[in-house]
């Protein structure tokens, strides 16, 4: 009896403990990219590891351009989200696994596409930089469309322009 | 592993990266054409956030943090080849420097993501992906203007007379070469330099521009020993000036 009694309190005591690592995950999706609001971290691919400890959470992170401004606002934005939730968390930022392009999730892909971004092609045809890529135009799927500048109003987007629904749109830039 | 060595290695480049930043943010405004404003100031911003991260491995070496790094050493203390701190001047020069230089850059950061030093070879396969856009950018524009019209042929040729004496100078050697090679941290410059001399004259032959024969070209060494032009140290001046009115602020 005694037993039981305790171990229910210890189970409240480890409420914590017991959050998993995908439930951190979960919470992060609340965190958006500054530069592109409807596309969060998770989806965009910069968190690269969490790790759950008692009360301590870390989570690893990685900027998509070395000189990403958003950066610190970003990991300012899990810090507060984990505190509201209870945690005392540390954001590590680190380039043990570098981002590419390739891991936005299918999702983030499809938010982009209906934000008005074209999504990055896979960084793997990304080889030979001699020959210009080009995008599939995100408001009339045409795909004569045309590069106009390898850089944007942001590191990683890139300026396209559609010939046949005759508008410019933005890419976001394989890598 | 030689911290003298490998630190001497991230401060060339760091400072390269950080006194080209601030050149390329120069045509910010100033652009001959609204997309090439952009890229500049695009690459700037690139430049000088892969400096930030080559001043953060050497802070993370003992070295004082990045701030006071890049905005308090005077232009005898910096290690970055002289091309990179000559004016902008016209837009022909910049973009035949922009050119020479991250053809360079680049491979040398291909080099470094096999380094031995695993946190640079971490930020080398992060850093090589990010300056395929800026080779792309130069290859596209002096392949485009190397062919188009008499005077933008000729401007690009005097501009490229004029800098590959300083462009050699990238490859000066570092007094510690061999132990960088032997303790596999970095291929060396004579390896970096006759990749890109292959590369140049690759993108070269596909336009109506002229090298000279190498062996003429006399190189402009000393910049990565702290002997540098009269451009520099204004250049420093203007980069630190609100940095200097209160280093203690927080930001």
């Amino acid at each position: 009896m005694q037993k039981i009694i305790y171990s229910n309190i210890k189970s409240h005591w480890d409420e914590k403990k017991l959050v998993s690592k995908e439930q951190i995950l979960t919470w992060l999706e609340e965190v958006k990219d500054p530069e592109i609001p409807v596309l969060s971290l998770v989806d965009l691919g910069v968190i690269t590891d969490v790790i759950v400890n008692s009360d301590h959470v870390l989570v690893e992170m990685t900027p998509t351009f070395v000189g990403c401004p958003a950066l610190d606002y970003m990991k300012l934005e899990v810090e507060t989200l984990l505190k509201t939730k209870g945690f005392n968390p540390h954001v590590k930022v680190s380039f043990r696994k570098p981002w590419s392009s390739d891991l936005i999730s299918e999702k983030g892909k499809a938010a982009l596409k209906k934000y008005g971004l074209a999504p990055p092609p896979s960084n793997k045809i990304f080889t030979d930089l001699e020959i210009l890529e080009t995008a599939i135009c995100p408001r009339c799927d045409g795909d004569n469309t045309e590069m106009k500048s390898p850089f944007g109003p942001t590191l990683c987007r890139a300026l396209f322009y559609c010939h046949d629904c005759k508008e410019a749109f933005e890419q976001f830039k394989p890598l | 592993m030689n911290n003298q060595a490998l630190k001497e290695l991230l401060y060339k480049m760091a400072d390269d990266q950080l006194i080209l930043g601030h050149r390329n943010s120069e045509w910010t405004g100033m652009g001959p054409l609204l997309e090439e404003d952009i890229a500049f100031s695009s690459m700037a911003q690139d430049k000088i956030g892969q400096s930030l991260a080559l001043y953060t491995l050497l802070q993370e070496l003992g070295e004082r943090d990045p701030d006071t790094v890049a905005f308090t050493r005077n232009a005898n203390q910096f290690h970055n080849c002289q091309l990179v701190e000559l004016p902008n001047q016209e837009y022909d020069f910049s973009l035949i420097r922009h050119f020479l230089f991250d053809t360079a850059e680049a491979l040398r950061f291909e080099m470094l993501s096999e380094s031995s030093y695993e946190p640079l070879a971490q930020l080398a396969r992060k850093i090589r992906g990010e300056l395929r856009y800026h080779t792309l950018h130069a290859n596209t524009w002096i392949k485009q203007l190397g062919t188009a019209t008499p005077e933008s042929i000729d401007r690009l040729q005097k501009s490229l007379e004029n800098a590959l004496p300083f462009a050699l100078g990238i490859f000066e050697h570092s007094p510690h070469e061999q132990e960088l090679i032997s303790s596999n941290i970095f291929l060396g410059e004579e390896t970096l330099k006759k990749r890109w001399k292959e590369k140049v004259e690759s993108v070269i032959s596909q336009t109506d521009l002229t090298l000279p024969d190498w062996i003429l070209v006399e190189p402009t060494f000393g910049g990565r020993i702290g002997e540098h032009t009269a451009h520099l140290q204004p250049l420093l001046d203007e980069m630190s000036e609100v940095f200097k009115i209160d280093p203690t602020a927080e930001w």
